[in-house]
């Protein structure tokens, strides 16, 4: 009878899904490539995209605090993303799937196209909470998590600052330009990350060695039967214009007269 | 990639030998280059190997080195920072995973050493010490109990020292006077001298002490022995006032009547001498690690200033003079690079070392020494104060050509072996 409680508590308890990008390492230098069409990744520094750290850290913490049963981690990319799925693997996540794809994922594989494989991965994983980071250091474009939900047809609760879990519902503190916002969101849900969600945990030497026997499966994106064809087309990338020097004014009137004038901005 | 290629490299020739049967008619030179698989740079690490370095270099960033300066000029390690090394797996780096160890080889350690030192040369030698010295020999010839008391401690929690110089025996460490007299029935040993200059000896729970349990043999009397700090009799005496590595606790030993069990004895009675050199001998690509993370260190910490100071209206980074200095140095610490890592792999593959490691302990201290000193030349009168790091990686590596062996015994080890390849 324990047994069966015991049994039905786990079932109610969430598989958490987290969705991890390999993008250029935040403190990494970028060139723009030869050709002005991408920015230069040969030789570049990857790592894991900083919200979506936050995002493992999260759902990680959920399975400590007993609320989740697993914690699977999904990563969309070339081979060496199974590198960053490993690093999800050895911060605690406990099987990992990898969707391979020779297409530029700061790119050519642009946001409907991953929320798709994202879909259909999550059918198959059946999560009752899937979360990422609320955008890519790369491509920016925090679309993501919320077509994602949109395919699902799930609530969304994006920008997360704050997560509590309870049986069929989670709160989220959300953080919005005019302030935060908690808002109730039903299960199944997709959240996504913002950088105040928590601080990830480094990963201890030995779970390294231990990331190495969890499952990582692979399969390919172009074997899914989607459309994955961007359509958003990259015509020139260029650095920002160099910063000038400052300059020193002598008083109020001469910084109105120069913000005015020289700046354009009153 | 790497680890796959290095892999291939071990299983190649079995299959290059069955398919050298089939394929008769082809020349040797052929077949040999229809099947020779790709071999790996030695600063190409594998996949986990990689990872170690970023966590390592992530970790410093962000909790060592905002307290540096602080327990420089305080002279002491943080516990909190302490702790944290142990919580994450750096203290125990080739302890089994069975005994709480992070389970992984003597290059990683190697990278941990090398990259704690590009941040806080004092945490480097705790490292180095605790992993390629203290860990390593109780996992070579320590005892199934001794291996069971330690080893989960060493992982997790406890410190250590390595006492082997005395006032009277540096390099000549055989000449120790520290003796520990077996009991009548061998069931303990009576310890009474002292050691001095020992690292890290404020922090440690555990010494690894060498002293001669039968002096009337000489130097075939030294026996290891693996002791808890808190042993009755055992005083660690105040701290030397250092140059650098001032975070890391360097101070004498002495023994009054200590016991110590008999099955504190790592591994054989006598051998004592053979450990210590044989430690030492890995425990040099340790070093020479640590004093490339101290080159780095500084390298990369002046790299950026050289652009950033403008005189006579260029970078001075652009100047000729400059670059050559810039371009010599980066040659050399690329050099202690493959030549430590190369050392590190051979020590790992069972190729004979003791030349290679004391090669590159001799010559990572004298580039250190080198890079450090310039780094506060290019830094011009703000490097000469406390301001900028690089007079700090300058006073903290100067040890490195004198600890675990001087550069003139790597001299003599080198033309030793040298002379018997020529005999």
């Amino acid at each position: 009878n324990d047994l069966v409680v015991y049994f039905l508590q786990f079932l109610k308890m969430a598989r958490v899904l987290v969705a991890v990008k390999r993008v250029v390492d935040y403190a990494a230098k970028i060139r723009i490539n030869s050709a002005a069409s991408a920015v230069e990744l040969n030789n570049v520094k990857m790592s894991m995209n900083p919200f979506d750290e936050i995002a493992t850290e999260a759902a990680i913490r959920l399975k400590e605090a007993g609320v989740a049963s697993e914690v699977v981690a999904v990563s969309i990319g070339p081979k060496q993303a199974q590198e960053t799925l490993r690093t999800a693997l050895a911060m605690g996540a406990d099987r990992a799937i990898h969707v391979e794809t020779d297409m530029r994922t700061d790119q050519e594989l642009q946001p409907l196209a991953v929320s798709q494989i994202l879909h259909a991965v999550a059918q198959e994983v059946e999560p009752s909470l899937i979360i990422t980071g609320k955008q890519s250091i790369d491509s920016d474009c925090a679309q993501t998590g919320p077509m994602l939900a949109g395919l699902l047809n799930w609530p969304q609760a994006t920008f997360a600052a704050g997560i509590e879990m309870s049986d069929d519902a989670v709160q989220v503190e959300r953080e919005t330009d005019g302030g935060t916002e908690t808002i109730s969101v039903n299960l199944p849900a997709v959240v996504t990350a913002d950088l105040r969600l928590n601080e990830p945990r480094y990963v201890k030497l030995p779970n390294i060695v231990k990331a190495k026997k969890k499952p990582l499966e692979t399969r390919s994106a172009a074997d899914m039967g989607l459309d994955l064809a961007p359509r958003l087309e990259v015509v020139s990338v260029a650095e920002p214009p160099a910063r000038e020097a400052g300059v020193i004014v002598d008083d109020v009137d001469q910084l109105v007269d120069k913000l005015k004038n020289e700046a354009g901005v009153l | 990639a790497a680890t796959i290629v290095i892999m291939l490299a071990r299983y190649a020739p079995r299959a290059f030998r069955a398919a050298a049967t089939v394929r008769r008619s082809l020349s040797a030179l052929a077949e040999e280059e229809a099947f020779a698989p790709l071999r790996p740079a030695v600063t190409m690490f594998s996949e986990e190997e990689v990872a170690v370095r970023d966590m390592v270099s992530s970790w410093c960033k962000a909790e060592l080195q905002p307290h540096v300066r602080e327990m420089d000029r305080e002279g002491e390690m943080k516990p909190e920072i302490l702790q944290s090394l142990f919580a994450n797996g750096l203290m125990g780096m080739e302890i089994p995973e069975e005994y709480g160890g992070s389970g992984m080889n003597f290059t990683s350690a190697c990278i941990a050493v090398e990259e704690v030192a590009a941040v806080d040369p004092s945490f480097a030698i705790l490292v180095d010490i605790q992993n390629t010295l203290t860990n390593n020999a109780i996992r070579f010839w320590g005892s199934q109990e001794l291996q069971d008391k330690w080893l989960p401690r060493l992982a997790t929690d406890t410190a250590s020292s390595f006492c082997l110089s005395e006032a009277g025996s540096g390099t000549d460490a055989f000449a120790m006077k520290t003796t520990a007299i077996p009991s009548a029935d061998g069931s303990y040993y009576t310890m009474n001298g002292s050691k001095l200059w020992i690292s890290n000896s404020k922090e440690a729970g555990v010494f690894l002490i060498f002293a001669n349990a039968a002096p009337e043999k000489g130097y075939k009397g030294i026996t290891a022995f693996v002791v808890d700090a808190n042993t009755p009799g055992i005083t660690v005496g105040p701290k030397e006032r250092k140059m650098g590595l001032k975070a890391s606790s360097t101070c004498p030993l002495t023994f009054e009547d200590v016991k110590i069990d008999a099955s504190c004895v790592l591994g054989e009675v006598g051998m004592g001498y053979k450990y210590a050199i044989e430690i030492l001998n890995e425990g040099r690509i340790g070093i020479a690690a640590q004093q490339l993370g101290i080159a780095k260190g500084a390298f990369n910490a002046t790299m950026p200033y050289l652009r950033e100071r403008k005189q006579f209206g260029q970078a001075i980074g652009d100047f000729q003079g400059m670059q050559h200095q810039v371009a010599q140095l980066a040659t050399e610490i690329h050099a202690v690079e493959t030549m430590t890592y190369n050392a590190a792999r051979m020590k790992e593959n069972g190729l004979p070392f003791v030349k290679e490691a004391s090669m590159c302990k001799l010559y990572s201290s004298q580039v250190a020494e080198r890079v450090a000193s310039k780094c506060i030349e290019w830094y011009g009168g703000v490097g000469f104060t406390e301001d900028i790091i690089a007079e700090k990686f300058y006073r903290d590596c100067k040890v490195g050509s004198i600890y675990e062996g001087t550069s003139n015994i790597q001299l003599q080890t080198i033309a030793k072996i040298i002379a018997n390849e020529w005999e």
